[in-house]
């Protein structure tokens, strides 16, 4: 059964047919849609979704306040977005990142827990904190990555039983031995000011922080797309089997990407401690690493791509902190757009990909 | 056993059943070789939905169908994503995880603090007169009977019947169960659905009859990834993924039982450690299958050998061949 619609005339047909086999065009599409998407789940909830819209972007971009704060946590998530284009491109889902940057926060709280009151100066124990953090994170990566290579289980579930446990230590360490004075309260108590990356006069925001997250994701786009090693670990990616045959290590390659990935958890984590929330508590993570993952699948392996998605859902997430103020509604909206974003970019993907797919086969037979 | 242990023991029956339910769906849609990731968001969509359904209409039977519905529309979306427009079922399933439990709290917050409303237990005559086994397993709601029976359903489905001849042979070989005229897409769409709408049973009866819906604080999120886990540690075999859902919530029940014994560890660990535990678990029937401990297996002394590699065998298990694959019939 050939049918043969390339030889239908030019009519309104053949114009959505071009704007759904345009990539850039159908993108465009998916953002309405999902735009609409959102208004009908607004609207069930019987409120104005104009008035939801202001309240996102003026708690995301309408002041100079709101601005630092929206940068400040988007250091976090690029951070994780980026580290997971490592797995990504060698065909892995690190779902175990949210684990990954708890142990990055614990191994950097824990290391400043040790080392202040000693003769170490501020900004050296920071340093310290900072590549301890990076060493918790890498090591609960390499953990699932060991459990996938030697114990064949699959890394979706490695990673999430390394999230539980995570959140195990987290809470036995807040609620026992770095638990402060009184009343447990699922928080250890503050480290001290001279072990806080120096932030902006005013606000939360820590230009180191702003540093740590450019300087990522240059790292990830050099490593990725200008090295030997990022071509490899792309071919273990795509035919893992095919690369084994070319004679590229491919167990060591993915275990390799799950601790590069691991390091950029841990220095998210890390961060988390010592540039943002000085304390160690419950839940420290922030659904960065779940978000992330979302990120790294709609980046589609492009690092430069990151940066501008993640700022668009770290902005959902921040504008969406004050409707519970405003609107009584529940601060998860952010977390239905985002994710209706990317269904409906998949959803257009797998459009453009059948109808392109379609003329193609014409043109064979 | 004294009345009370006896009575809190039985409850592991009704926790379990959406475990059940949950376990049963995902098995018989991985059995056609399609994964629904997206457990852990859809069953807590679905338990919203079921119980907002119920005290609108204050009916638990429209609240087990618009739990139902739920869990058949998001595996719906898979199977149209996966099978129609080719699109990866584990990024899918992962965004509609996300999608949907962002959802569930999102349009779920006005149902929280609403007058619980929990299933009437039903004593079976007679059944409910045995000693232990009465109270523990015969004195439940109707929905938890009903998991007992679906795993029997279940397991005669896929091994004693030529239509579940045919789900295996679109899961493990669906060029040869196309080639015999089965329409492998068509089933598997059928499958995931009824998959899915299993699924949601399961979320609405959590919130239905094991706890009521308290929005981010209702207790079910996990669940989902463990019903997963479950269906892989239950080798996609009906009874030993019934088992392996009732051995989950025994571990949480001794977690609530044994922490008044150990006052000094945070309760929350208690809550989360069934958690790892169950995925852990993943690697004792997964190991076996690694090359390297066939190789450390074949170089053991003789006597050994066999026991320990019977061990192994016997707790590996197998996966539908084509899980995860699309299939095009060209």
């Amino acid at each position: 059964m050939v049918t043969k619609p390339a030889e239908r005339p030019e009519s309104t047909g053949g114009l959505i047919r071009t704007l759904l086999t345009n990539r850039f065009s159908s993108i465009v599409i998916a953002v309405l849609l999902s735009l609409a998407a959102t208004w009908i789940v607004i609207s069930v909830m019987g409120v104005e979704p104009v008035r939801v819209f202001s309240i996102m972007l003026n708690g995301s971009v309408g002041s100079v306040d709101a601005v630092t704060q929206l940068l400040q946590s988007w250091v976090p998530l690029v951070l994780a977005s980026s580290g997971l284009l490592f797995t990504f491109t060698a065909g892995l889902w690190n779902i175990g990142m949210e684990g990954q940057i708890e142990m990055g926060a614990i191994f950097a709280y824990g290391a400043i827990h040790f080392l202040s009151g000693t003769p170490l100066s501020g900004p050296l124990v920071i340093i310290i904190a900072t590549f301890s953090g990076m060493l918790g994170g890498a090591l609960w990566a390499y953990l699932v990555g060991l459990l996938k290579n030697y114990g064949n289980v699959n890394e979706i579930f490695g990673g999430l039983g390394f999230n539980f446990i995570a959140d195990a230590v987290l809470l036995f360490l807040v609620y026992g031995p770095w638990k402060p004075a009184g009343v447990a309260q699922g928080s250890t108590k503050m480290i001290e000011s001279q072990y806080w990356l120096p932030q902006l006069p005013g606000s939360y925001l820590s230009l180191w922080a702003l540093g740590a997250a450019i300087v990522g994701i240059l790292i990830v786009a050099v490593v990725l797309k200008g090295t030997y090693f990022g071509l490899k670990l792309k071919a273990v990616g795509k035919n893992a089997k095919a690369s084994f045959m070319m004679g590229i290590p491919t167990s060591r390659y993915m275990l390799l990407s799950f601790i590069l990935c691991g390091l950029f958890a841990g220095l998210a984590g890390s961060i988390q401690v010592t540039g943002f929330l000085h304390v160690l508590r419950n839940s420290i993570s922030g659904s960065y690493g779940y978000v992330g993952l979302m990120v790294g699948m709609l980046a589609n392996y492009q690092p430069w791509v990151v940066v501008p998605i993640s700022l668009v859902f770290t902005a959902l997430s921040k504008g969406a902190t004050g409707l519970g103020i405003d609107l009584r509604l529940d601060s998860n909206l952010s977390g239905v757009i985002q994710g209706l974003l990317v269904i409906f970019v998949l959803l257009m993907e797998g459009v453009r990909n059948r109808l392109s797919r379609g003329s193609k086969g014409i043109s064979h037979g | 056993m004294d009345n009370s242990l006896l009575a809190s023991f039985g409850s592991i029956f009704t926790w379990a059943a959406p475990v059940v339910f949950a376990v049963m769906g995902e098995t018989l849609t991985e059995k056609s070789g399609v994964i629904n990731l997206s457990l852990n968001g859809s069953m807590i969509l679905s338990a919203m939905a079921g119980f907002a359904v119920a005290t609108t209409t204050g009916s638990f039977f429209w609240g087990f169908l618009a739990g139902a519905a739920v869990g058949a529309l998001v595996a719906f979306i898979i199977a149209f994503m996966s099978i129609g427009l080719k699109q990866s079922q584990v990024a899918v399933g992962y965004v509609l995880t996300l999608a949907t439990k962002s959802l569930a709290y999102f349009l779920g917050a006005p149902f929280v603090g609403k007058p619980v409303m929990q299933l009437s237990l039903v004593k079976i005559p007679f059944l409910d007169q045995l000693p232990i086994l009465g109270p523990v397993i015969f004195n439940k709601d109707i929905v938890t009977y009903l998991s007992y029976l679906l795993v029997i359903v279940c397991y005669i489905w896929v091994f004693k019947t030529s239509k579940g001849l045919i789900l295996q042979g679109i899961g493990e070989q669906p060029a040869a169960a196309f080639v015999r005229g089965a329409n492998v897409n068509r089933l598997r769409y059928i499958y995931t659905i009824i998959g899915g709408a299993l699924v949601g049973i399961g979320g609405a009866q959590y919130s239905l009859s094991v706890k009521t819906w308290n929005g981010q604080l209702t207790g079910i999120d996990g669940i989902g990834w463990i019903a997963l886990a479950i269906t892989i540690f239950g080798s996609w075999h009906p009874v030993r993924g019934a088992l392996g859902s009732y051995f989950f919530v025994l571990l949480q029940w001794l977690g609530i039982t044994l922490q008044p014994l150990m006052p000094n560890v945070n309760s929350r660990i208690f809550q989360v450690a069934p958690f790892p535990l169950m995925i852990l678990a993943l690697l004792f029937v997964n190991i076996g299958s690694a090359d390297w401990v066939e190789r450390t297996l074949a170089g053991l002394p003789e006597g050994g050998r066999k026991f320990v590699s019977r061990l192994i065998r016997g707790m590996r298990t197998h996966s539908p061949a084509a899980l995860g694959t699309p299939f095009d019939n060209e």
